[in-house]
């Protein structure tokens, strides 16, 4: 099992991708998106549930997903499963920072203030409120501002 | 068939579909599933820039930004094609919180007397959409992830990081829904 520590980016295939290799994507993007909207997890209503702690329903869906994610994570560890390009499968590693606390409670502000965390920003858009691609491009700002401050933010 | 698609889906179909999406990832393309990378790499591929943040080779991760395309598009069509044909239910008791605060219409998914191009242009609306827009591109990336990459990824791989920035997320969550909301309603 390979560790590295993630700071150049996340795709660690050694095997080339074309662009229509990168297709397959935008299909699991779509199968996500769907699931986005019709378990209503991009709704602003479901979030203030969360967070005033009114309904079981996004604690069930967050709380599902990390557990499927850690079996299956454990699975492909144990049984040291590859790639469908025969790769070893690399999990990077985040070391903790002092932006992990500082960067999550803003993170966590701007979770509860729009009703939605960066994949429902993106499923709001196509679902019928245009008015998002305000929020998004106010998130892509965001993190751009976050980019060039990197160097004197404390971490 | 479409039939039994167009009800809103139970929590544990949508968990069970988001967790299966980790190892789906790693095993057709040894990626770690993470969506707030897009902003980075959207911020490395349009804006000039000589950070060092965004000095690295965004070609490679092209696959994100397909992914990030396609939430797009099942947004579409999870709200046409496959639109819930069930009302839409909150909890009463969000219903009576979030009524004290001015907030009566609870028939859309987002309270639209905010969420819309009208709304965008009181301050409740700025403060909603583009502040809280600003502090989820900012956030997220200061903290190294989000709900996917952190609290669902790297749990997964039980890095302690990110279980202390899903705790902080949730932190964060809770100040503003209790604290800063009430405020801003207000004004």
């Amino acid at each position: 099992m390979k560790k590295i520590i993630e700071e150049e980016g996340t795709n660690h295939q050694l095997t080339g991708e074309s662009l229509t290799s990168n297709l397959k994507y935008i299909l699991i993007g779509i199968c996500f998106g769907i699931v986005f909207v019709k378990a209503e997890i991009v709704s602003w209503f479901r979030i203030q549930e969360m967070f005033m702690l009114a309904s079981f329903h996004m604690y069930g869906v967050i709380g599902t997903a990390i557990v499927v994610a850690t079996i299956s994570t454990l699975v492909i560890k144990k049984l040291n499963i590859k790639t469908i390009y025969g790769e070893e499968v690399v999990f990077s590693e985040r070391p903790f920072n002092k932006g992990n606390i500082i960067g999550g409670l803003l993170f966590g502000f701007g979770w509860a203030l729009t009703g939605a965390c960066p994949g429902p920003l993106y499923g709001l858009v196509g679902s019928g409120f245009p008015v998002f691609i305000v929020a998004l491009l106010s998130a892509v700002t965001g993190t751009y501002v976050y980019g060039i401050l990197q160097d004197k933010l404390p971490h | 068939m479409l039939d039994v698609l167009r009800h809103p889906w139970h929590w544990s179909i949508a968990g069970i579909l988001i967790g299966l999406t980790v190892p789906l990832l790693y095993l057709i393309g040894n990626k770690p599933f993470g969506i707030s990378s897009s902003f980075r790499h959207i911020c490395a591929a349009c804006l000039p820039n000589n950070a060092n943040y965004f000095n690295y080779e965004w070609r490679k991760e092209t696959w994100n930004i397909f992914f990030v395309i396609g939430i797009l598009i099942g947004g579409i069509v999870g709200s046409t094609i496959l639109s819930n044909s069930d009302q839409f239910v909150i909890a009463s008791s969000t219903q009576e919180q979030l009524a004290t605060l001015g907030i009566n219409d609870f028939t859309k998914i987002v309270p639209t007397e905010i969420f819309s191009f009208t709304g965008l242009f009181t301050i409740k609306g700025f403060i909603l959409i583009v502040v809280g827009g600003f502090l989820v591109g900012f956030g997220t990336r200061y903290a190294g992830g989000c709900t996917s990459g952190h609290s669902i990824t790297g749990i997964s791989n039980f890095q302690l990081s990110s279980l202390i920035a899903t705790i902080c997320f949730m932190i964060g969550g809770f100040i503003t829904t209790w604290l800063f909301l009430p405020i801003i309603f207000k004004l």
